[in-house]
């Protein structure tokens, strides 16, 4: 049997079962043995890749909001509109909720997880990593769940087909922005371990927290 | 290789959502907080049951209007037309673009519905105690929570041809009331999929390890 340290204990997010995860080759992952959740992967290059195409996300989010992502045109009439445009119209139109949950979806959620894994990563980059970062990493998990681009451009694409019929509609450069985070987005989620960062984590011990920590492998899974 | 049959819960350890961190907390009712990213820990979703029973029945209520009230309306040189998700769905099919229609007709009125029906499958399956494939039943589980989002599609078509169109007075569109309850929906069976936990599906089995029929 392997050193309990070498190997962790963890328990599976979907189904709680203990098991232990073995050393991994770069590239490979472990799937829980009962349920198939994937508990732990291992990235090629886990701290500058990530980081490389976070700060590339953070370009191309700027350019997204700053810039029409199309132009409406009527016999001489014209209308552009950005993503937060679109939730002010929505809002100013009498449906406030709806806008608030537009710009919550696509440009809180996004924003938030891009600007908080950009604040992890560099803060990563020496060990041991500060507490704050591992703060911002949950939040960044939290946020991600709510980022909805890829749903907002395919609802692009549908709003665009519908008014196509009505007007000509012209792309503008903000949708090819947004194309470019629907493919760094995945990218980042693909190469970045998480479990890299929250190995070299400084933990906090304050009084005031019940929980003990447990490191080694406490209980083996019954045979 | 056998498969080990104990769970952190069983073993007085709670998992960290967030980091999956082991802690042996002193206290089952306040487990507390984690000391590595400071994430609340809980051996199970706080109430998941209730709380998910309420979001599905909240959801279920919203989805009638949702899909009875108009999303849009339009005016085209003072003429109003008031269009609702299934019409836009009409619309789309009649103007040609037929896989457009069957993405929005999807994700708008199948999807809401199918992660209806399955998280009241899997709320039963835990609180009846059903035997079954539970593997299956967490890929069903992890199914709803990736394709929930995707419901989103029809409120943010709406939001772009609201702030597109509006050029007046040839022609102008509002959003109508039905975006708000189809907002309504989307979100309530997110935080409904994001409240159930999954290992109550594998504690029922662990519970019940010979089947009763």
């Amino acid at each position: 049997m392997s050193s309990p340290l070498a190997s962790p204990v963890i328990a599976c997010a979907d189904c709680d079962l203990l098991q232990q995860v073995p050393p991994l080759r770069p590239g490979a992952k472990a799937r829980c043995l009962r349920c198939g959740y994937v508990l732990a992967k291992r990235s090629a290059a886990p701290r500058d890749l990530p980081l490389a195409l976070a700060f590339a996300a953070a370009v191309m989010f700027v350019l997204a909001n700053s810039i029409p992502l199309m132009d409406l045109s009527v016999v001489g009439r014209t209308s552009s509109t950005t993503i937060v445009g679109g939730a002010y119209q929505m809002w100013v139109e009498g449906e406030p909720i709806t806008g608030a949950l537009v710009a919550f979806c696509a440009v809180i959620a996004p924003g938030g997880y891009i600007a908080f894994m950009l604040s992890v990563l560099l803060a990563a980059r020496r060990t041991p990593v500060p507490h704050w970062a591992a703060e911002l990493l949950r939040w960044a998990i939290h946020f991600q769940v709510w980022s909805m681009l890829e749903v907002m451009m395919l609802g692009i694409l549908v709003a665009l087909i519908k008014i196509a019929e009505l007007a000509t509609v012209t792309p503008g450069i903000g949708v090819y922005a947004v194309g470019a985070l629907l493919v760094l987005f995945p990218a980042i989620t693909v190469t970045f371990d998480p479990h890299e960062i929250w190995n070299r984590v400084v933990w906090l011990d304050g009084d005031g927290l019940p929980s003990s920590p447990v490191r080694v492998s406490v209980a083996e899974p019954q045979r | 290789m056998t498969v080990g049959a104990l769970t952190a819960a069983q073993a007085g350890l709670v998992s960290c959502e967030a980091c999956q961190l082991l802690a042996r907390p002193a206290s089952v009712e306040e487990p507390g907080y984690c000391r590595r990213c400071g994430e609340k820990l809980e051996f199970r979703r706080h109430a998941s049951i209730q709380i998910t029973w309420a979001l599905i029945v909240a959801a279920t209520v919203c989805y009638f209007p949702a899909m009875a009230l108009p999303v849009l309306n339009t005016t085209q040189l003072g003429v109003s037309e008031a269009d609702t998700i299934l019409g836009g769905v009409a619309f789309l099919y009649t103007s040609g673009s037929w896989p457009l229609a069957l993405v929005v007709l999807v994700a708008s009125v199948m999807i809401p519905l199918g992660k209806l029906a399955a998280l009241v499958y899997l709320l039963l399956v835990v609180q009846r105690g059903w035997v079954g494939n539970n593997y299956d039943r967490t890929r069903l589980y992890r199914m709803v929570e990736f394709i929930g989002r995707w419901s989103m599609l029809d409120v943010f078509v709406d939001t772009f041809t609201v702030a597109l169109v509006q050029l007046d007075p040839l022609v102008s569109v509002a959003p109508g009331p039905g975006v708000l309850f189809f907002a309504a929906v989307v979100v309530l069976t997110m935080l409904a999929a994001e409240c159930f936990d999954p290992r109550l599906i594998w504690d029922s089995a662990a519970r019940s390890p010979v089947p009763n029929g």
